[in-house]
């Protein structure tokens, strides 16, 4: 260990398997963060590869077989299974890939990393909370795994109503096995998790900020974090009565969301929006801010426009708050509601632009090195506008007539989540990855890395947007033969992006088997924030006298 | 006969061949021409537009926003293309400190905002023209059920009958019907008249589409959901059910069989005939022993 403090340390943390169950430290528990998304990201791109092979080609070849092993089905009623395990298994990748890989990632694994050394506080406000926050995931993840080896849809296994769990399908008439309670547990417990950590990460922010550390002196991921936490208090309480409502429609007899019972199918659908829309900020915004920090490392200059960037975080949080309804305008919502949702969806276009064009004028002028961590940061300004521009298309309600529910959808959100968030994960990784283990990784491989997951995903997710504009529908196991084309290009796209995930494993093992010691900034002059300031990795403890900041230039 | 009619008209394939061809970059889809009501192999395109309603947000799409999203798309691209020849490190090792430039700020916050102008405009009226249903020439009830649509044809209007659209499973294919899309009992319009769609369901929620007509719809049970298109000419449209709904989901199409006026009236008499017998229809046990009690 690396700190001169030797006697007060060993009584201060537990060793083996004590370090982690019990790990009340920032660092520990991030690391566990990262790890958990780690392995959840790799059973959601399994499912995600599983899906686009049975896509690859029209009719039912894949999950046929794969609903006799999972569900023990007969070859009689395996295409029956299949059509429902498909289904299911679309529910399972969003719910997965968006509660157990990117929010873990981004906000537990590397805002508790970074987010206390970037502000210069010892750790996080409330370290047991901390650990509580990480420890419900892997239950939650548990009983969404449960759910799916439960009855959902009569006599079916799993829940298949997508990660936006509608009723009534999602109700008695749609899916009245227990699959479904199983999943809503599931989600409170997640919730729950998010809501603690959001919770700890405020005060945190707010309350431990070393002397100095003025909040327009803060780095941008930790505005971005602050920003996120806020989002995530206010909305998730809001996901966790509507699904509170939803499980007692489901047991005890009342009808929320049941018109038979004087109930509405559309409440559930605004609570749930009400939610959604600001959490696919929720995952974005951390995204931004390890961006930010990487392009203004590597181009060795400060943030071009730091408060513009800053506050169009916070505009983008606030306005994204009040956008819901706009995953609904084929519900039926009158002209004026309407009107008013395309109108403020987008504004949001506004602070979007100002962010990327904020990071290619940090980039302009600068000496750029095209580290991978840059590699990635500048992919994510390109894929991040693709997918930014399909969005203002799909804010005007007249013209999401054509393509909600179709795979032009499934092409924005995943070139801006699946690609864009995804990239900035992996971005963060690399950026990271010296100071959290010590060891430098491997930069050929990494780049290689890069590349082959650039063309894959662009190859998985560009023609998606055809097979939207020519009207193929998402969530459907098997689609007319016209869409064969395009549908089996995506599949080979998502195969090589399989191979970019497993030439990442192998890069995180080669980094550990080679040992080469990162020294602690590896970066250059360009990275100043406090976390290269200290030792890689950093001590157990750091900042036991806080550090004073200067005034930084932005 | 998609030869003739293409012929007919100018398909949308060769009004905007320079732009797609551009845009996406592929020479692979470029000789693919869109389909009348149904997908064809490798389209890049909308399916082909027959209401006003499509063809306005077509045009919407195709000369509005496309264009805009690919000029910034590419703009972003050529300045990272740029940024990364001119200013990396060893092209320029000494970096610049400029952190701020208010005339830029003002410019990409305020260029945005008329872009966007320029978008809502002709955004809002399409809206309006969608959502404002005018004055009906006849009205067709439909109800999502979990996997088929029924169809419900008011008495008022020469009709007083329902039918259920089934998918023809793959087996019972004949010539010329699509796979996943072809229906046993189609939907019935006549071609020109304003036809208002009344939606809703009987169990989950599902959602009627047809592409070409421009018309997308939730079925949500305890709702009455309207919109409404005036087709321009005779044919078959697909559309797909587009709200996931169960195992079932891919497999409850949605065909609408737009006729002459003279047309639809001979349709009207022999629909009310067969389907008014299907429902009344007396059972017939005695006579064929006891396996006829399994057919319906």
């Amino acid at each position: 260990m690396a700190t001169t403090t030797l006697d007060h340390q060993e009584h201060a943390h537990p060793t083996g398997w004590r370090r982690y169950l019990l790990s009340t430290n920032h660092k520990d528990i991030g690391t566990l963060y990262i790890i958990f998304a780690l392995v959840a990201g790799v059973i959601g791109a399994i499912m995600s590869v599983l899906m686009r092979m049975e896509l690859q080609e029209p009719g039912i070849q894949i999950f046929n077989h794969l609903a006799q092993i999972i569900n023990a089905a007969s070859p009689e009623t395996a295409v029956d299974a299949a059509k429902n395990l498909y289904n299911v298994m679309i529910t399972a990748h969003g719910l997965i890939m968006i509660f157990f890989m990117v929010m873990p990632a981004l906000i537990g694994g590397f805002g508790n990393w970074f987010v206390p050394i970037m502000i210069g506080a010892p750790d996080m406000a409330f370290p047991r909370m901390n650990n509580i926050s990480f420890w419900l995931l892997p239950a939650s993840l548990t009983l969404a795994v449960i759910s799916m080896f439960a009855e959902g849809a009569p006599g079916m296994m799993g829940f298949g109503g997508g990660w936006v769990l509608y009723p009534p399908y999602s109700g008695n008439t749609g899916a009245p096995g227990p699959a479904m309670d199983f999943l809503i547990l599931s989600i409170h417990l997640a919730g729950a998790s998010s809501i603690l950590g959001a919770i700890n990460f405020i005060t945190t922010i707010f309350n431990m900020r070393a002397p100095g550390m003025t909040l327009h002196k803060m780095p941008l991921f930790a505005w971005s974090v602050l920003v996120t936490a806020f989002l995530l208090v206010l909305t998730l309480p809001v996901l966790a009565g509507a699904i509170t409502m939803l499980l007692t429609d489901r047991n005890f007899g009342t009808t929320f969301f049941d018109p038979a019972g004087g109930g509405d199918p559309l409440l559930f659908q605004h609570l749930f929006w009400f939610f959604g829309h600001p959490e696919v900020y929720i995952l974005i915004l951390p995204a931004f801010g390890i961006i930010s920090q990487i392009i203004s490392t590597f181009s060795r200059k400060p943030v071009f426009g730091y408060l513009g960037m800053a506050y169009a975080m916070v505009a983008i949080g606030i306005v994204g708050l009040v956008v819901w309804a706009h995953h609904m305008y084929t519900v039926g919502l009158s002209l004026d509601t309407q009107r008013y949702f395309v109108f403020a969806t987008m504004v949001i276009a506004v602070p979007t632009g100002v962010k990327i064009f904020s990071w290619i004028a940090t980039m302009w002028g600068g000496s750029i090195s095209f580290r991978a961590p840059m590699l990635w940061a500048t992919g994510f300004i390109f894929v991040f506008t693709v997918g930014g521009v399909t969005g203002v298309v799909l804010a005007n309600a007249g013209i999401d007539r054509a393509f909600h529910e179709t795979y032009y959808v499934v092409a924005h959100f995943h070139y801006v989540l699946s690609v864009g968030a995804v990239f900035a994960i992996f971005a963060g990784f690399y950026y990271w990855f010296p100071k959290m283990t010590g060891y430098m990784y491997n930069e050929s491989l990494a780049k290689a890395q890069f590349w082959v997951t650039f063309i894959g995903v662009n190859l998985t997710f560009f023609p998606q947007h055809f097979l939207g504009l020519a009207g193929m529908p998402r969530r459907y196991i098997d689609y007319p033969d016209a869409f064969a084309q395009w549908n089996q290009i995506s599949s080979y796209g998502s195969y090589i992006s399989g191979i970019g995930l497993v030439l990442f494993f192998y890069l995180i093992y080669d980094a550990f088997a080679k040992k080469l010691l990162a020294g602690n900034n590896p970066w250059g002059p360009g990275a100043t924030t406090l976390e290269w300031t200290l030792s890689s990795p950093p001590p157990f403890h750091q900042f036991e006298t806080l550090p004073r900041i200067k005034d930084l230039e932005h | 006969m998609r030869l003739a009619s293409t012929a007919a008209r100018p398909s949308p394939a060769f009004r905007t061949p320079i732009l797609h061809a551009c845009l996406w970059l592929t020479a692979l889809a470029a000789g693919s021409a869109h389909a009348d009501g149904f997908p064809e192999p490798g389209q890049i395109g909308f399916e082909e537009a027959v209401t006003p309603i499509a063809h306005e947000m077509h045009f919407f799409h195709d000369w509005i926003l496309l264009p805009i999203i690919v000029m910034i798309s590419l703009f972003v691209l050529g300045l990272l293309a740029y940024v990364i020849f001119r200013f990396n490190e060893k092209a320029n090792p000494v970096p610049s400190r400029t952190t701020h430039h208010s005339t830029l700020e003002v410019i990409w916050t305020v260029l945005p905002v008329m872009i966007l102008v320029v978008i809502a405009i002709p955004s809002f009226r399409l809206l309006a023209h969608q959502v404002i249903v005018p004055e009906p020439d006849l009205t067709v009830k439909v109800t999502g059920k979990q996997w088929y649509w029924t169809y419900n044809y008011p008495a008022d209007q020469g009709g007083g009958f329902e039918f259920d659209s089934y998918l023809i499973p793959e087996s019972d294919l004949k010539p010329g019907d699509i796979r996943l899309l072809s229906v046993d009992n189609e939907a019935v319009v006549p071609v020109g008249k304003v036809v208002r769609v009344l939606m809703t369901s009987a169990d989950v929620i599902h959602s009627f589409t047809v592409p070409s007509f421009g018309i997308r719809i939730d079925a949500i049970p305890g709702r009455m959901n309207e919109t409404w298109f005036k087709a321009e000419r005779e044919g078959v449209y697909y559309g797909q059910c587009s709200k996931i709904c169960g195992q079932g989901h891919a497999y409850m199409p949605i065909a609408v069989r737009v006729v002459s006026p003279e047309k639809y009236a001979a349709w009207l008499v022999e629909a009310s005939k067969k389907f008014a017998s299907t429902n009344a229809a007396p059972i017939h046990l005695a006579d064929s022993g006891a396996q006829s009690v399994d057919q319906r």
